[in-house]
């Protein structure tokens, strides 16, 4: 196995709070050593003046589409952009065709993946049989299978039953296990484009107003509360959502949310000439929402940046705004809106940046290895990226086979150069490599 | 002129008085005995409607061949590729390659036209998409409004209904708002779209309140299935607080039209003697709609150095 000697670089490592200029000596799949002067004259010697180097990225939320739509993205090709984008573990949702509800599916996503071996691809159980939100999913079967399910979720539905929801929680708690709620009461975002407010108003798109989110959002904390069970909220999109989750933290319920990087980016504005590359639910909303997501990143009310990498076919995006499905496929360009929107502007620091990204979701997901300390012995699941370093965004390039995003040609800063899974390097510069993607 | 017409937002007030004018020089050509000028001889209009349509879609038709040029219809409730699955996206470059001039399109879905402007070099005129806007309806009602009271910025207009899911009155709050007029959107608060007041526009839930003091008074189409999607709790309610009937009628002043960009429901939002009445301008709505619609055509088809053309509109 390859010895990399990272040297020069600004180690940047919430999970022991480091952040200075060190050394990193990557050999035998592990972080070998961590100081300010390492000589390893047989390492390959990666310059990383100027850079940063952190733990690598966890993604919480990731759509793979494998099983059942692999002319979308697949397994591997969903690695690929993975290690591209500097993660070394993405949580797949279990909305493929089969629906992961049971011990069968999520043992093979997680085989795959293993197979594929650019990242860990963590896989996520449905809550409800095949989705439906009726019946329980087998949830003990695929917590105690070898794919380890540590996260369910009825992700593109909200549970709308709340008493399935709570026999969902209840159940759950037994396993110390994560609910996940995709936060959305259906009638009342049902046949929606966009964001409701003034622009819907105004393009003539039917609206989901921020309460759809809101309603089930206070009702899953009241639920985790009577549950004990540990709740996590997908993409949060409004400032209500980000300020019933601060009131659910000051009272000590054991609540966690993710925010996408287009949400922290974008508001419905982007809508305004019909593009259906910015149709993504929850939908975009108002600049108060966006600000109010921005400061729940900061104040550590919001855990985790996630992708909700939504990868669709060009033809299905390539329609009228009505038909195209929501979606954005975000995994290679988390980083560049990560430093571009919330560390150049000064709205968090690069340590907490890396904490949003790589160390908190690792620790919510119980991924041990992923997300930090880089101390000695721990699997080298390393990012170099260059916080100043500018890449125009051009999904042609993309490792993924998605090229729906709203983002292309938008000059970003923070550009990933290497990233290293279980000490190999699985991509250089936006470009997987070929000997870990034949592996 | 522009090249698309796909929101009254691309029109100023100067542009849209330049269009009425023409319109109403064009207009003259409806008398004539020979009801043609060769305007855009060898130019291709298509009219590619994926709604049901009639008056709109015959309206541009008669305009496009009156000004010579040859016309197409492509409707996808036709045996047409539609049928077939074929993407809005295919369609649009299909009729490029076949080298049409212009796209006259209406569609179910708010921006159809917006995005077919994107993919086709032909200039695209929207016919009315999903709950956006249908322009040339805005512009035929200015025409027929100025026809009866010259100047418009000082009108006092109601629009009476459906406003959340109507392209009608977008279109027409936009092109009223521009020329000066002092609009109020008028009907049940479930039918009145968000941040409705950020158009420029007064809001009143009681008509009869209003009805006293307007100049004209305009009644959007409220559809049955508003009923089942909770809007309303049925179109008889509906046609007591919000219908225009003779008894509301009486109050409007004496001086006020009363219009309807039609297809009526008469009985709901509208009482058939209403519609009937003198008051009403809905059939000259209709046939001003010719006049607007070859006005558009010419102006952004026609090759302005054409001395035949000008010849023939300054003769009209």
């Amino acid at each position: 196995m390859s010895r990399y000697l990272i040297s020069g670089g600004r180690v940047v490592d919430p999970a022991s709070g480091r952040d200075g200029h060190a050394d990193v000596l990557i050999a035998e799949g592990v972080v070998a050593g961590v100081a300010e002067r390492i000589d390893a004259p047989d390492a390959e010697r990666i310059d990383a003046s100027g850079a940063v180097v952190a733990p690598a990225f966890v993604d919480m939320h990731a759509h793979l589409r494998e099983p059942g739509r692999e002319d979308e993205e697949t397994i591997a090709s969903a690695s690929a952009a993975a290690a591209c984008g500097g993660y070394s573990a993405i949580c797949a949702m279990p909305n493929t065709d089969p629906v992961a509800d049971s011990a069968s599916v999520v043992e093979k996503v997680w085989r795959a993946g293993r197979a594929v071996g650019l990242v860990e691809v963590v896989a996520a159980g449905a809550l409800s049989r095949n989705l439906e939100g009726h019946k329980l999913a087998d949830l003990g079967e695929m917590a105690m299978s070898p794919a380890r399910v540590r996260l369910f979720t009825d992700d593109g539905n909200g549970v709308q039953n709340s008493l399935l929801a709570r026999r969902a929680m209840e159940y759950l708690a037994g396993f110390d296990a994560i609910y996940a709620e995709h936060c959305e009461d259906a009638a009342l975002a049902a046949g929606g484009q966009m964001h409701e407010g003034e622009r819907a108003s105004v393009l003539g798109l039917r609206g989901i107003p921020a309460e759809a989110e809101e309603i089930m959002a206070a009702r899953d904390i009241a639920l985790a509360k009577l549950t004990g069970c540990r709740l996590h909220l997908l993409h949060v999109s409004t400032a209500g959502t980000v300020e019933l989750v601060r009131r659910a933290k000051a009272e000590g319920a054991a609540v966690t949310a993710e925010a996408t990087p287009h949400h922290f980016t974008l508001t419905d504005a982007a809508l305004d000439g019909y593009d259906p590359n910015a149709k993504v639910n929850p939908p975009l909303r108002t600049g108060a929402d966006r600000a109010a997501i921005v400061a729940g990143l900061a104040d550590g009310t919001i855990d985790a940046i996630a992708t909700d990498h939504a990868p669709h076919a060009p033809e299905e995006k390539d329609q009228e705004l009505t038909y195209a499905p929501p979606g954005i496929a975000g995994l290679e360009t988390a980083l560049g809106l990560t430093i571009t929107e919330l560390v150049a502007p000064g709205h968090l620091t690069l340590m907490q940046a890396v904490a949003r990204l790589a160390s908190t979701p690792a620790s919510i997901l119980g991924l041990d290895g992923h997300g930090g300390p880089l101390a000695p012995g721990a699997p080298a699941n390393v990012v170099v990226f260059d916080p100043h370093g500018s890449v125009t965004v051009d999904p042609a390039r993309w490792a993924s086979t998605a090229r729906n995003t709203p983002f292309a040609g938008r000059v970003l800063t923070g550009r990933v150069l290497h990233t290293f899974f279980g000490g190999s390097e699985t991509a250089r510069d936006g470009a997987p490599l070929g000997a870990a993607v034949d592996a | 002129m522009i090249k698309h017409l796909l929101s009254m937002d691309q029109l100023s007030a100067g542009d849209i008085t330049h269009i009425l004018d023409t319109a109403e020089q064009l207009q003259g050509v409806t008398d004539r005995p020979i009801k043609k000028l060769p305007t855009l001889r060898g130019r291709t209009v298509c009219n590619l409607f994926y709604e049901a349509s009639t008056r709109t879609r015959i309206s541009f038709e008669l305009a496009a061949k009156r000004l010579s040029a040859d016309v197409i219809n492509f409707s996808a409730d036709s045996k047409s590729s539609v049928a077939k699955g074929e993407s809005f996206k295919d369609t649009a470059w299909t009729l490029e390659a076949m080298g049409v001039d212009a796209i006259v399109v209406r569609h179910g879905s708010s921006g159809a036209p917006q995005q077919l402007s994107q993919w086709a070099t032909a200039s695209v005129i929207n016919a009315g998409d999903g709950a956006h806007e249908h322009p040339t309806q805005a512009l035929l009602d200015l025409f027929s409004m100025r026809q009866r009271f010259k100047d418009l910025s000082d009108l006092k207009v109601a629009i009476v209904g459906d406003i959340v899911h109507s392209r009608v009155a977008r279109s027409n709050i936009k092109a009223l708002v521009t020329m000066g007029a002092a609009v109020t959107v008028c009907g049940p608060p479930t039918l009145i779209p968000p941040g409705v007041r950020s158009w420029g526009v007064e809001v009143s839930y009681d008509l009869d309140a209003i009805l006293v003091d307007l100049d004209v008074c305009y009644v959007l189409r409220v559809q049955a299935e508003r009923q089942s999607e909770q809007l309303l709790p049925s179109l008889r309610e509906y046609a007591a607080l919000w219908g225009l009937n003779s008894k509301r009628l009486a109050h409007l002043p004496e001086h006020a039209l009363v219009m309807h960009p039609g297809p009526m429901n008469r009985g709901v939002e509208i009482a058939a003697d209403v519609s009937e009445s003198p008051r009403s301008i809905i059939l000259d709505q209709v046939a001003n709609g010719l006049a607007v619609r070859m006005s558009l055509l010419y102006l952004m088809l026609g090759r302005t150095d054409d001395a035949e053309v000008a010849a023939g509109v300054t003769g009209a």
